[in-house]
């Protein structure tokens, strides 16, 4: 995943989601997304095929 | 002299069904010991006095005359505050939900409780919805640790780790979704019981994430937590997530010994960054046990990457409206990254929900081969209150995701799980003994069998639980 700007991120999503997020927590917020994007990234990388379910199934 | 601090749950039901002590003096005493020593542990905060002692009484009536009682009569007990008590708001930790209704009904786990003859005499402190790790509270003030006041408990079941071992109730019920039963039994040195994901119902508790989120006892001995978890089993109507498994008990076969039970140990993720008292606290399990066999747990660290994923995800997506409107009223803390979880991709979640049941099957594949797992329950024992940092394998990295990072794999797939303290000085540290899903029975009957063999145990505070005044 590139890495992307994320204070450019962090306001871009904060304006689409309608979170009023002050910029004085801009540094924590990036620091939680910088290890969840890790985190993701390390899931992601694990190869998977098309078809594989995913763990919660919907029972009518 | 009755030992009321020390007695457990089954020692005190046993005096009260045979008549050595009132449900009322069992109240009473236990009334006094919280408002002596919760000022210091700040375990409660809420104390459900008037309705304990008319709870206590009527157990009382009863047996005068002459009705047969519950396996649990007379036991005091506490919940998480994120458990529905009747009349409370349902405060999970959070400023903003003290502005609830009071609840118009207890907890379905509750109510069974109850129902076997425990006594509910308050709700407990826990870190803010339940996105902790640490007993921290910065609304209520943080939970702490019997064994050393200046140090956490670990959360999120803060103050039911505390009030156990503390020695304020013999029994306390918390929640689990990455470990927040497992971590306070570890740093408090009690007995922590996370059932099979879908076991006890959560009906009327306030969730975290639905994906993960358990429920389940504290206790300082094995047979209490299986007498209250057989109390709490059951199918619950209106709870989609309960899987209405049958009644399965475990008290009758918990003293059944080890015989046939093939246990193992697991390294790999599990040994990297454990401390050198993690380390003697799973050998001392393991010789106990005769585990001399190790396995080869699968893709854990990818495991805790995706439960982390789900995890701040889901709980984005129960708090965004509250982001919205009351960011200001949130621990900044969990407000930051609830924040940050609602900005993570869709995809990276989906993708964690597939890995899941890859993962699953392939641990339930190690269980054809072994009965039980023993795992570190914490990297290290209670850190200070406050403590931002340890040092795992050398490198200093953050305490508050971080004392998880052995539970949140277990969890992911909701496998049963008994925290076993080994009470190790100056601090206890616990283990994890992990089974099949639905096996509590073969956690439970391991855990006693420790505690028998003296290799598991709640120690009591150093000095007595006078010396915390």
């Amino acid at each position: 995943m590139p890495t992307p700007d994320l204070d450019d991120f962090i306001a871009a999503s904060a304006r689409a989601l309608a979170l009023p997020v002050d910029p004085a927590w801009y540094p924590t917020i990036r620091a939680n997304l910088e290890v969840t994007f890790r985190l993701a990234a390390l899931v992601a990388d694990f190869g998977l095929p098309d078809d594989a379910e995913p763990a919660p199934v919907f029972r009518p | 002299m009755f030992d009321h601090a020390e007695a457990s749950a089954l020692k005190i039901s046993h005096a009260v069904a045979r008549g050595e002590v009132t449900a009322s003096a069992v109240i009473e005493a236990t009334l006094a010991r919280i408002a002596t020593h919760n000022p210091l542990l700040n375990a409660f905060t809420d104390v459900t006095a008037d309705r304990a002692r008319a709870c206590a009484a009527a157990i009382d009536a009863r047996l005068a005359k002459g009705e047969v009682v519950g396996p649990l009569a007379g036991v005091p007990f506490a919940v998480k505050n994120l458990f529905d008590v009747k009349g409370l708001p349902t405060r999970a930790g959070a400023k903003i939900n003290r502005e609830l209704p009071p609840a118009e009904r207890d907890s379905p786990l509750v109510e069974r409780l109850e129902a076997a003859g425990a006594v509910l005499v308050g709700a407990l402190n826990m870190g803010e919805y339940a996105y902790d790790f640490t007993g921290e509270n910065i609304h209520d003030g943080p939970s702490r640790n019997p064994h050393d006041p200046a140090r956490m408990t670990g959360g999120s079941s803060g103050g039911s780790g505390g009030a156990v071992a503390g020695r304020l109730v013999p029994l306390a019920l918390g929640s689990d979704t990455n470990g927040s039963i497992r971590v306070p039994s570890s740093l408090c040195g009690v007995f922590g019981l996370k059932p099979t994901y879908g076991r006890l119902t959560r009906a009327r508790s306030f969730p975290f994430v639905a994906s993960l989120d358990h429920l389940g006892p504290f206790a300082r001995t094995a047979a209490d937590l299986a007498a209250s978890y057989d109390a709490m089993q059951g199918a619950a109507a209106g709870d989609p997530a309960c899987a209405g498994q049958p009644v399965e008990p475990t008290v009758p076969a918990l003293a059944a010994g080890l015989d046939g039970l093939r246990i193992a140990t697991a390294g790999g993720y599990f040994h990297r960054g454990l401390s050198l008292e993690g380390h003697s606290a799973l050998a001392a399990v393991a010789a106990a046990l005769g585990a001399r066999h190790e396995i080869e747990w699968p893709e854990a660290a990818r495991a805790r990457a995706a439960a982390y994923v789900i995890t701040c995800t889901e709980g984005a997506a129960l708090h965004v409206e509250r982001l919205r409107t009351r960011p200001r009223d949130f621990d900044p803390a969990v407000r930051d990254r609830l924040i940050a979880g609602a900005m993570v991709s869709a995809v990276a979640v989906a993708q964690a929900q597939k890995f899941r049941r890859w993962y699953r099957d392939r641990v339930l594949a190690l269980f054809a081969e072994v009965d039980a797992v023993l795992l570190p329950a914490t990297p290290c024992t209670a850190p200070q209150i406050g403590q931002q940092t340890f040092a795992l394998d050398g490198v200093e990295i953050p305490v508050r995701p971080n004392l998880g990072i052995y539970t949140q794999p277990i969890s992911f797939i909701g496998l049963p799980v008994v925290a076993v303290p080994v009470p190790l000085t100056p601090l206890p540290i616990a283990v994890q003994i992990v089974a099949a899903p639905w096996r509590e029975d073969v956690v439970l009957r391991i855990a006693y069998a420790l505690e028998e063999k003296a290799v598991a145990a709640a120690p009591k505070p150093a000095g007595g639980i006078s010396a915390l005044i």
